[in-house]
């Protein structure tokens, strides 16, 4: 299997990866490889009948009361922001892309 | 070096309560052979001064070593990631909550691959870490850095995580024991995510019955992680010398063809070993083992492209871009923050997860990943334990596999199995192979975490290995 540039560029998008032109090249061969790897799971043949593990170790649902109980102060949560205003985050304006 | 330092952890702590030693000066050794230490291993150690440490507590002061993954409120938790540089979280993880409450302070914080993606610690974006045993080579990873603080000993223990081998690769390539517990044994609160359905933590240390304190002082239920599990019995101190009546299988797919000889050598001598002390050890089959590593390079990407959508430079962590509009901040922020590792590994869950994609491969792993905890289940009906080697080589050449992902991600072959099983694991130092060390898996059912760590003792003893040497530097 092989990836075009252009999958290579609709998976960064979709990632929200802004690849340099250099990292197109190196991820289209790159991935590819992985890929071809990752495949030989073929091998293994039909497994139509099997179920799918999402999760390893059978747990029920954990439930817990629903009490409320003191959370993070909000100048706590904020104090890592890289921009803050009026108690919030502050990001750039989505602009005409629509910011996704 | 000073006879202090050469106590184990478990020493240390009986001496601090004969009143041979105190915990001050066993963290003011330990503090300053970390500040001086020569092998990359921390990205932060504490300051001088002794923290306030209750004595009679389980772990008497006695300080640990904590992998850069954990959040630690007010202590830079960067996760080997540009993207969290000096990120100060307002939290701490319960698994380091557990051990600085059962008496053991934090001495460090240690570096590893970016989110805990690689085999080298070579993927970090505060350099690579050195393997003690000899500096031009990996420590192996991702959990580098603990393991080499434990095996260079500026640290008496550690913790680190393990996704598809970061806790066992490391602690074999350094000549320490690393253990895995079962799935949900210990919390995964505050660990930064990588992937959630494989990720758990566990103990470095110079011996078993270190480790098996460390991990005691960890597991339990956590009312934050609703995946963490009760322990049917408490973490108890191994003691077993024999191994009589103890059942282990050798996967064939797991052994002797693509092990190096020197590491092949070691781990059929302590095979011998185990017959001699009791153990009855058969060849055995895991007939889906192969496919493992594979179906983890689907299953792990695809979760970790899902759980680091969080960086975004929103909330915390690097921003750039901010002169563009929203969008262009994301993926500038994304481009500047991330290595090229954990984009490789974005772009590869990505993928798989997209559109028309799906079925062929997260679905297809998934299902290959019962078929591998099946395999394990039914071994478990003749065998009460499965052993391996933990890594198929020897500590490998800084910059040897950097730019062949591939043969990067080999080194977890033999690891990656009991991670989809979500069984426990440890890997014990196994004496050593052209001067490097290699390390001897051992692998049991769900739960057997106190049987593993009995077993564990007994090869240990027989094993006689002797880790000082990586000490003396």
């Amino acid at each position: 299997m092989s990836l075009s540039r252009d999958q290579v560029l609709h998976v960064a998008r979709l990632a929200r990866l802004e690849l340099s032109e250099d990292e197109v090249e190196r991820f289209s061969d790159e991935l590819s490889k992985v890929f071809d790897w990752v495949e030989t799971i073929n091998e293994l043949g039909d497994l139509e009948d099997v179920e799918p593990t999402s999760h390893v170790v059978a747990v029920e649902n954990a439930l817990r009361a629903d009490e409320p109980a003191p959370s993070l102060p909000q100048e706590v949560a904020l104090a890592a922001a890289p921009d803050v205003a009026q108690g919030g985050f502050r990001v750039p304006s989505p602009g005409a892309g629509g910011g996704g | 070096m000073s006879e202090l330092l050469e106590l184990t952890a478990a020493q240390a702590i009986d001496a601090i309560r004969r009143g041979e030693v105190t915990s001050e000066a066993v963290w003011s050794a330990y503090r300053e052979r970390a500040a001086a230490d020569e092998n990359n291993s921390y990205t932060w150690v504490a300051r001088p001064e002794a923290p306030a440490v209750e004595e009679r507590a389980p772990l008497a002061g006695v300080p640990v070593a904590v992998k850069d993954l954990f959040a630690t409120e007010g202590i830079p938790s960067q996760a080997g990631s540009k993207i969290l540089e000096d990120y100060r979280p307002p939290y701490t993880a319960t698994a380091v909550e557990r051990i600085t409450g059962a008496g053991a302070p934090i001495l460090g914080k240690t570096n590893q691959d970016e989110f805990a993606m690689g085999s080298s610690t070579e993927h970090s974006a505060y350099g690579p870490t050195l393997n003690p045993w000899d500096r031009t080579r990996v420590p192996g990873g991702s959990s580098g850095g603990s393991a080499a603080a434990v095996a260079a000993g500026t640290a008496p223990w550690a913790i680190g995580t393990d996704t598809g081998g970061s806790i066992r690769q490391p602690a074999a390539l350094c000549g320490i024991v690393g253990m895995k517990p079962t799935y949900g044994a210990v919390s995964r609160f505050g660990m930064i995510a990588f992937a959630s359905s494989l990720d758990q933590c566990g103990p470095f240390a110079r011996d078993v019955a270190d480790a098996a304190l460390l991990l005691g002082a960890m597991v339990g239920k956590d009312p934050r992680d609703s995946t963490s599990l009760g322990l049917p019995e408490p973490i108890g101190t191994p003691s077993a010398t024999d191994l009589q009546g103890i059942r282990i299988g050798v996967p064939e797919e797991l052994t002797g063809e693509g092990i190096e000889p020197g590491v092949q050598k070691a781990f059929e001598a302590t095979l011998e070993l185990a017959k001699e002390l009791g153990a009855t050890v058969e060849p055995t089959k895991l007939p889906h083992a192969p496919h493992a590593l594979a179906a983890y390079y689907i299953l792990a990407p695809a979760e970790a492209s899902s759980n680091l959508a969080r960086y975004d430079g929103v909330r915390y962590g690097l921003r750039a871009g901010a002169d563009g509009d929203l969008l262009h901040m994301y993926t500038a922020t994304r481009e500047a923050g991330f290595g090229p590792e954990v984009k490789r590994r974005i772009m590869i869950g990505t993928y798989a997860l997209s559109s028309g994609y799906y079925d062929a491969y997260y679905g297809r792993a998934q299902k290959v990943r019962t078929r591998i905890a099946e395999d394990f289940r039914t071994a478990w009906d003749s065998f009460d334990f499965i052993a391996t080697p933990t890594s198929p080589t020897v500590a490998f050449e800084l910059g040897a596999k950097l730019d062949d992902p591939l043969a990067m991600y080999l080194n977890d072959f033999c690891a990656v199995p009991m991670s989809l099983a979500g069984i426990p694991a440890i890997s014990i130092p196994n004496g050593l192979a052209d001067g490097l060390p290699t390390g001897f898996q051992l692998a049991g059912p769900a739960f057997s975490e106190n049987r593993i760590l009995d077993a564990a003792h007994a090869l240990e003893q027989a094993i006689g290995f002797d880790g000082s040497k990586a000490r003396q530097a």
